[in-house]
């Protein structure tokens, strides 16, 4: 609470505005994250359990727990050079499966980017060296994370989709094989939309995904969800 | 009853007569070439149009064996056989007709391909997906006849393989020398992915040798990510001799195993030479090429700007901004196939959409990328939205990009002849 108060304070004194991006109430986030220690350890002695431990989560490589059987999603992440920062954990815990396809962490997101600051307050007080890690990113981080419903309800073209789906095709087998690229056949509609969006606004980072992303209108990653989600069925 | 049942049985001869007629008023497709570019169009128009055209494959090898992928073979990371595919599957499972021989004529009047074999064969479109051929006399002292003693190898097939003996013949510290193309040339980081690989071999069986490049080029794709990766893995092996330093000016000899570079003499003991490029010969038989030697497309369906009955994929077309590569042809096959099922059968076409990655290996596991997705202007298909790797990547990064090429291998080997 100290922390924030100083932190709020300094922001004044440099006529900062106040963002959601300032790291939270490390108290609340310790209630808050009652849900988490379900699965998840943190703190002296903690160990992987259904989760893996979130010691030192700052600045840890995703998917880099040595011996935690982490999902082929999460391990995907990792390699790809996602690191933990405040910015990616916020955008993971607010909707888990919009950042990693297929995680294996059964939890819906925060909404409320309030108690995800809180939660991230509190973990950094388990990170090896929480002074480094900065009270708010340097830029600012989008109030929320997410795809409005009516984007999520766009019914999308299956013979559009199909035509788009051939650019896909060069590297996501239609078999569904996923040797170093995923399967994305059968995949739930809005799993599907969601990943691709995350790709578009550059928030899951992939250079060749975000690429192709990056020219799909909302119609046509929903006609690529409708496609996709009844292939090889 | 009677009466009806005759007039089943006349009704059952009605249907029957009607596959024939139907059979003969069939729209033709015809493609030159099966590789990314023309084997793709084919499964695609055949498979998508579920029968509604008849498509006809000329290509004179049963088993084709892709270019793209050569290198890794070189370098010891792939087999040979693993580059080999057949037609099976588009002849068997989408009733692709695969003529076993070379294309030779374009009639275009009368809308016949010939074969070297004598065989005529009438279309209603025609798709020209021929790849490449070298430009003569582009590297002084060098033609097609001398191939066997500095192979191109730029084709793919049994010239990887001669080049690789060459290699693993060299002498112990001897010099292994390339002379590398001018633009525009297909796969732009591929000579350099070459050298890579080369020198993967090198260092494991023959470390003191050594490596010149003699480049005609200023600069070249992934330049900064290649000479990072050469300082790390094969450090004082390579050299490249630009045009700064000469590299323009080039003869070599075949026999003598020599490259004259600015008029001094360099011994080389085992040598790739990669010659100036020029769409495939049929393309310029069929009298759809330009002064350049490449043939001008429409950017919105890749047809040729000199017939609209012919469409050009790949290579062989002058296509703005992409790059000359396997992926390219097959992303410009998709638009195509869509294109052409919309003229010959009617249904729906949709906007064309482009994209390319180039995956390249500096060492084993250690795989960069470059890649862009483009749309059609007026006058181009231009460039949307671009990335690279950088340079200072980890490890860890590096084996998951190449494990990623790994998977492109065989996700577009598979939506070409599966």
């Amino acid at each position: 609470m100290r922390l924030f108060l100083a932190a709020f304070s300094i922001s004044l004194l440099l006529g900062l505005e106040a963002q959601a991006s300032e790291i939270g109430d490390r108290e609340r986030g310790e209630q808050l994250f009652e849900v988490c220690a379900h699965c998840h350890e943190v703190g002296p002695g903690a160990v992987d359990g259904i989760g893996p431990h979130l010691n030192g989560i700052f600045g840890r490589r995703a998917g880099s727990v040595e011996d935690y059987e982490y999902s082929e999603g999460l391990a995907r992440m990792g390699a790809d050079g996602v690191v933990w920062t405040l910015e990616t954990l916020d955008i993971y815990i607010e909707n888990p499966r919009a950042f990693v396809s297929r995680t294996r962490m059964a939890f819906p997101g925060l909404d409320d980017p309030q108690d995800r600051a809180d939660v991230l307050a509190y973990l950094r007080d388990f990170s090896d060296n929480p002074r480094d890690i900065p009270e708010a990113e340097p830029t600012a981080r989008p109030e929320r994370y997410a795809v409005a419903p009516e984007v999520l309800e766009i019914v999308g073209d299956r013979e559009y989709g199909a035509y788009l789906s051939s650019e896909c095709r060069t590297c996501h087998q239609e078999s569904g094989a996923s040797e170093g690229i995923p399967d994305i056949t059968q995949w739930p509609t809005e799993h599907f939309v969601l990943a691709m969006h995350a790709y578009r606004d550059g928030v899951r980072p992939h250079p060749v995904m975000q690429m192709i992303a990056s020219r799909l209108g909302d119609e046509e990653i929903a006609a690529l969800a409708a496609y996709f989600a009844t292939l090889g069925e | 009853m009677l009466m009806n049942r005759r007039v089943f049985l006349g009704a059952t001869a009605l249907v029957l007569a009607a596959p024939a007629a139907i059979g003969q008023a069939k729209p033709r497709l015809v493609v030159i070439g099966g590789g990314a570019g023309g084997g793709t169009v084919a499964r695609y128009v055949a498979r998508d149009g579920q029968g509604a055209v008849d498509v006809t494959l000329v290509e004179p090898n049963a088993i084709y064996h892709t270019c793209f992928f050569s290198n890794l073979y070189l370098g010891g990371v792939r087999s040979y056989d693993s580059l080999a595919h057949n037609y099976d599957r588009l002849v068997g499972d989408h009733g692709v007709r695969h003529v076993v021989d070379r294309a030779v004529g374009v009639d275009r009047d009368a809308r016949v391909v010939t074969t070297a074999g004598g065989e005529r064969i009438e279309y209603d479109h025609l798709v020209v997906s021929p790849g490449i051929d070298f430009v003569e006399g582009s590297v002084p002292g060098w033609t097609l006849d001398d191939a066997e003693m500095m192979p191109h190898a730029y084709k793919g097939g049994e010239q990887v393989r001669r080049l690789k003996s060459l290699v693993e013949a060299m002498p112990e510290g001897g010099v292994f020398g390339m002379v590398a193309p001018p633009n525009p040339y297909r796969c732009p980081p591929g000579p350099y992915e070459r050298i890579s690989m080369i020198a993967t071999l090198l260092k494991a069986k023959n470390p003191t040798a050594k490596i010149l490049i003699v480049d005609p080029k200023e600069k070249y794709s992934k330049q900064a990510l290649f000479e990072e990766g050469w300082q790390r893995h094969y450090p004082g092996m390579i050299t490249r001799i630009g045009p700064d330093f000469g590299g323009g000016s080039i003869e070599v000899r075949p026999a003598a195993g020599e490259f004259v570079v600015d008029g001094v003499v360099e011994k080389v003991d085992a040598a790739c030479v990669i010659p100036a490029q020029r769409a495939g010969d049929i393309a310029a038989q069929a009298g759809l090429t330009n002064d350049a030697g490449w043939v001008p497309i429409d950017p919105a369906n890749m047809r040729s700007l000199a017939d609209t009955a012919i469409t050009v994929l790949g290579d062989a077309s002058q296509q703005g901004d992409m790059p000359k590569s396997g992926f390219s042809a097959n992303s410009q096959a998709k638009v195509a196939a869509n294109a052409i099922l919309g003229e010959l059968t009617g249904s729906r076409v949709f906007p064309a959409k482009y994209s390319n990655t180039c995956w390249s290996l500096i060492a084993p596991e250690d795989g960069v990328k470059v890649g862009a997705s483009y749309e059609p202007t007026p006058e181009k298909i231009a460039s949307v939205h671009s990335f690279i790797s950088e340079t200072g990547e980890d490890a860890m990064l590096r084996k998951a990009t190449f494990e990623e090429s790994l998977g492109w291998y065989a996700g577009i080997t598979a939506d070409i002849f599966s």
